[in-house]
């Protein structure tokens, strides 16, 4: 850990320091809307990391996140609800569960060697078969959803998950700074090299004597389990689950757009995404109440321009050029 | 401009997150004995539920005025919520700080109950437009009321309408079958069918209950299905698209029920499906809540909506209008009664609602311990010259049932 | 077997065509420049809604503006091609995820602003009537939707086999790097390449536009089925996306039929993944 925050620019330490304060203390500032935008960006920045870590490190495109998010959802909830199992067990109840999935669908990819947009469709069709599976679940209420009651003993107390936006704030928050902790330990690991070297040149990773399939697998064992956790997240701050919403494909693509604008690959890229894109939805549906446009699609319009305007001046992503701008990045070892 | 907000510097990089925070917070406003009642209506007006929830929002764009000549007073805020959960969440907790007294929305029951969090821990009252979830009102929300039927309501109402209907029109069916989408709104009234059907006492047998897929593209496979089984009635849960799917593969494949009856879904009432369907959409049967004809409040609402929509062929949308603007004037009732707009005085005023004249079809709107309306009935609503007629229950009925329906062929 | 069964299989042959006419569009821009079109699905229902103002205000019946609206798309995808993907064909797929992505987002946006979310029908005089073979019911628009499917897969056919640009394309798609050897212009061939795919993608909305009513919902759902098929039934192979489409065609007809309709599309999924493990390239496809 210590090796990581030596490594940092003086600048870059300041900076981390000064984000950190800020978010800790936005709470005091913020209010309750600004809260509940903030859960959202450290939410979608947390997904990000376990995503990026698939994609952005080990270089291997899932377009069904929402399965592992949905898995980790539905079994914190149900043993909840069924059981009377708290989220703070069920979670790692729920991470084996969704662990397990990841590992069926990176078998199933790697060992008959599918890649590139082959794996994406076969974690697209794996999220869409399960999908469709929970509508037909009876123990979950099948498509008619899972509900958390909000009146049931001890149902809004932290320990059960339930509280005011600060519980789900500061949650969020610690989510996302540890998921960044660990991305960031992870990519000065071995394993994070041995996945850059898969990622960039998997022949000559085998050659290196790199067991492709295994480094593979453990990103995808990494990246499910967080994941999971993040639907326990989700389940326990909207109380109520609904399969055609927590597996959707809309889940998977919402999940690797802040990785991807921020900055595929890189430790702050999902957070720096995150920031970005969450806030600019918002501010466009502010703007347009403000100047009075009430034409339900507009704000969508402009959305999606923004995501082709970045990606096509900023294709690796915005968190390097900003990077460089604020003089944070590395020098190139 | 040496003061220019905009200018990018560092610092005001690093400043990016207050800055932002400044752009979205909105200015708290204190709340203070208002003079009307300002009400946030969240609508899924776009994705995937934008149909429905422009069609509510049409009611909500003329329920001020109608209000207002009634005697309330409300201002609205229409907002869409993107038929996403995390739109409505964040939306809900925008428009309370901006002032908003009192939320109505949100047609489907996930935003709802997204909406229901902030609601409840900001104590200020949702009132369901529409959402048929049981769990809505079984979940223990203390600021939520809902003046819509549950899925099983909607099937035991329907199910008294197939009754009153066989008795109207002397017809004998022996069979029916029951499709239904395999959505939280479908499956809700298949549990409802399954509890009650048994008990219902009709004369016929329900051969099966058939779920499709709201995502699937095609229903021709359902549809011979359901010839194979050849009922004499179809009882059918679809979404609005889909209901015009069936109808169309129905008549392909030359199969003659001698009814289609929906015990209270969308589709078969919507201007879409006469458009697509024409003289082939008439006949078939809605047995669900509908705008009273012969209600005062309907007419004005009339009027008003005919003023505003001067294109559209009906004089109001009946259902999604009628429950949107029913849900508003619960609120500016409990509002004039509270005389405050304090989130537990008006809450205490709802629950106490014993509202006599409005839209739709039925008693005093009145709610329950848990905010729910029990007595929600509904009518027979057949399509008759391209319009949705209501034929059932006589006293508000303008035209008398006509079953079996006419052969598909020759209509015109 | 019995008539039920057989009309059942017919049907799902029947859907399966023209669920393979609406995944041509893709496998031709897919298989030659590995682009992968997320914008596939708003696209078909941006030309069911030409075909629908065609026939709303003139009167023109889709199986006359199939060509105009295939040429109009034509030249579409061309000029989407040089200015928007160009930059990003030699990209990163996760690049052109986003780009289309993002494109997707502002079409189908753009038609719910301007035609509103009402499902918007053509009405053909013969919109409702369907051939009667013995016991059998055969759509008569299906019917027509599965001919210009074949007509519309034989003359790609045609064009690549035996035109000096589809020969051209061709090696752009089997040899990238040689192409450019031997002096073929492939920003240009990539144009053409894009215009043609979006030819199909307009002439297959047409023919949807018959079936389907046009609404901006369908999208997302008609990318991911174009998808499907198109992995099936092989990269590139015009015959593999027909191929494709009839397979999940019979196989949600028969899985809606004897098992449970709400469960149809599982089994396309399920059949999706058995030919990515099976045979990742497809079932027409040739080997990677």
């Amino acid at each position: 850990m210590r090796d990581i925050w030596q490594r940092l620019p003086t600048r870059g330490k300041t900076f981390c320091l000064a984000a950190l304060a800020a978010a800790i203390a936005a709470p005091l500032v913020a209010d309750r809307y600004l809260l509940s935008v903030l859960i959202l960006v450290f939410y979608f920045a947390y997904l990000g990391q376990a995503w990026n870590l698939l994609m952005g490190f080990a270089g291997q495109l899932s377009l069904g996140h929402a399965l592992y998010l949905g898995l980790g959802a539905y079994t914190a909830t149900a043993l909840w609800t069924l059981f009377g199992i708290g989220p703070w067990i069920g979670v790692f109840i729920a991470i084996p569960v969704a662990a397990a999935a990841g590992m069926i669908v990176g078998w199933l990819g790697w060992r008959f060697a599918i890649e590139g947009v082959y794996f994406a469709l076969l974690t697209i069709a794996f999220a869409e078969f399960t999908r469709i599976g929970f509508d037909h679940l009876q123990i979950t209420g099948a498509s008619a959803g899972l509900f958390l009651s909000v009146n049931s003993p001890g149902s809004d107390k932290w320990w059960n998950l339930g509280g005011g936006p600060l519980l789900y704030y500061y949650l969020a928050l610690i989510l996302a700074a540890a998921a960044t902790l660990l991305v960031a330990w992870l990519r000065r690991s071995p394993l994070g090299y041995r996945w850059l070297a898969v990622r960039e040149d998997p022949e000559a990773a085998q050659a290196a004597g790199i067991d492709i399939f295994r480094a593979k697998m453990i990103a995808m064992l990494i990246s499910a389990s967080m994941t999971a956790v993040g639907g326990v997240f989700y389940g326990f701050y909207y109380r109520n689950l609904f399969p055609s919403q927590v597996f959707d494909i809309g889940r998977s693509i919402e999940i690797i757009m802040a990785p991807i604008i921020g900055g595929l690959g890189t430790v702050f890229g999902p957070i720096v995404g995150a920031i970005l894109l969450t806030p600019l939805g918002e501010s466009l549906t502010a703007l347009m109440q403000h100047f009075g446009i009430n034409t339900p699609g507009a704000k969508s319009i402009f959305y999606g321009l923004t995501l082709m305007v970045i990606i096509t001046l900023q294709p690796s992503g915005v968190w390097p050029w900003l990077a460089r701008k604020l003089g944070l990045d590395r020098p190139r070892a | 401009m040496p003061n220019d907000p905009f200018k990018f510097s560092r610092r005001s990089v690093l400043a990016g997150g207050v800055a932002g925070a400044a752009l979205l917070a909105a200015p708290g406003i204190v709340r203070a004995q208002a003079q009307t009642l300002k009400i946030a209506v969240l609508l899924p007006q776009s994705g995937y539920l934008a149909q429905a929830g422009q069609s509510c929002h049409r009611g909500a764009l003329v329920a001020p005025q109608v209000l207002a000549d009634l005697g309330y007073k409300v201002e609205l805020v229409h907002i869409d919520m993107e038929s996403n959960p995390d739109v409505a969440r964040t939306q809900t907790e925008r428009a309370i700080n901006e002032g908003a007294h009192c939320i109505v929305g949100a047609f489907d029951s996930a935003g709802t109950l997204a909406i229901a969090q902030v609601c409840e821990q900001r104590q200020v009252p949702l009132i369901v437009n529409i959402g048929a979830a049981p769990q809505l009102t079984e979940q223990g929300y203390k600021f939520l009321v809902r003046n819509f039927p549950t899925g099983g309501m909607l099937v035991k109402n329907g199910l008294h309408q197939i009754q009153a209907l066989i008795d109207a029109t002397k017809i004998a069916p022996k069979t029916a079958v029951f499709l239904h989408a395999n959505d939280n709104f479908g499956l809700a009234q298949r549990k409802g069918m399954d509890a009650l059907f048994p008990k219902s006492g009709l004369p016929f047998k329900l051969l099966e209950s058939i779920p499709y897929d709201p995502k699937a593209q095609d229903l021709s496979v359902e549809v011979t299905k359901i010839r194979g089984l050849n009922p004499d009635l179809l009882l059918v849960v679809t979404r609005a698209a889909d209901a015009i799917k069936l109808v169309r593969d129905t008549v392909r494949q030359k199969f003659q029920p001698m009814g289609i009856i929906s015990p209270g879904a969308p589709g078969l009432y919507d201007e879409e499906f006469y458009k697509a369907l024409g003289p082939l959409a008439d006949y078939h049967i809605d047995a669900l809540p509908w705008a009273n004809p012969k209600s005062k409040v309907t007419q004005a609402l009339e009027a008003a909506y005919t003023k505003a929509q001067p294109k559209f062929r009906f004089a109001v949308e009946c259902f999604n209008v009628g429950f949107t603007f029913d849900a508003l004037m619960i609120a500016g009732d409990a509002f004039k009664r509270a005389g405050t707009t304090n989130g537990p005085e008006l809450m205490k005023a709802l629950k106490a609602t014993n509202l006599v004249d409005h839209a739709m079809i039925g008693g005093p709107i009145k709610f329950d311990e848990k905010g729910q309306n029990n007595d929600i009935p509904s009518a027979s609503v057949q399509n008759r010259n391209q319009t949705p007629t209501v034929v059932l229950p006589a006293e508000v009925a303008t035209m008398t049932p006509v079953l079996p329906m006419p052969p598909w062929q020759g209509r015109k | 077997m019995t008539a039920i069964t057989l009309n059942i299989i017919v049907q799902g042959i029947l859907t399966g065509l023209v669920y393979g006419l609406m995944a041509l569009g893709l496998s031709v821009i897919f298989g030659v420049m590995r682009v992968v079109n997320f914008a596939h699905g708003e696209f078909t229902v941006v030309a069911m809604y030409a075909a629908f103002l065609l026939f709303d205000m003139l009167g023109v019946s889709p199986l006359v503006s199939l060509l105009p609206i295939a040429a109009a798309f034509f030249f579409l995808g061309y000029v989407l091609q040089r200015t928007l993907v160009e930059p990003f064909v030699s990209r990163a797929e996760h690049e052109q995820f986003i780009l289309l992505v993002g494109l997707a987002t502002v079409v189908v946006n753009g038609l719910l602003l301007i035609f509103g979310p009402d499902a918007r029908p053509i009405n053909l005089p013969y919109s409702f009537d369907s051939y009667t073979v013995g016991s059998l019911f055969i759509d008569k628009v299906r019917v027509f939707a599965a001919l210009g499917a074949f007509a519309i897969c034989i003359a790609l056919f045609l064009f690549f086999r035996y035109t000096r640009t589809g020969t051209a394309i061709r090696a752009c798609a089997d040899n990238l790097t040689g192409a450019g050897v031997v002096g073929l212009n492939v920003k240009q061939l990539y144009a053409v390449t894009f215009g043609l795919g979006f030819a199909c993608i307009g002439a297959a909305g047409t023919l949807m536009a018959t079936i389907a009513d046009a609404s901006p919902g369908l999208a997302p759902a008609y990318t991911l089925l174009a998808f499907v098929i198109v992995i099936i039934g092989g990269l590139g192979s015009m015959a593999g996306a027909l191929v494709g489409g009839v397979l999940i065609g019979i196989s949600e007809a028969l899985a809606g039929f004897y098992i449970q309709p709400s469960m149809k599309s599982m089994f396309s999924f399920a059949l999706l993944i058995l030919v990515l493990v099976l045979r990742p390239q497809g079932l027409m496809g040739r080997r990677l």
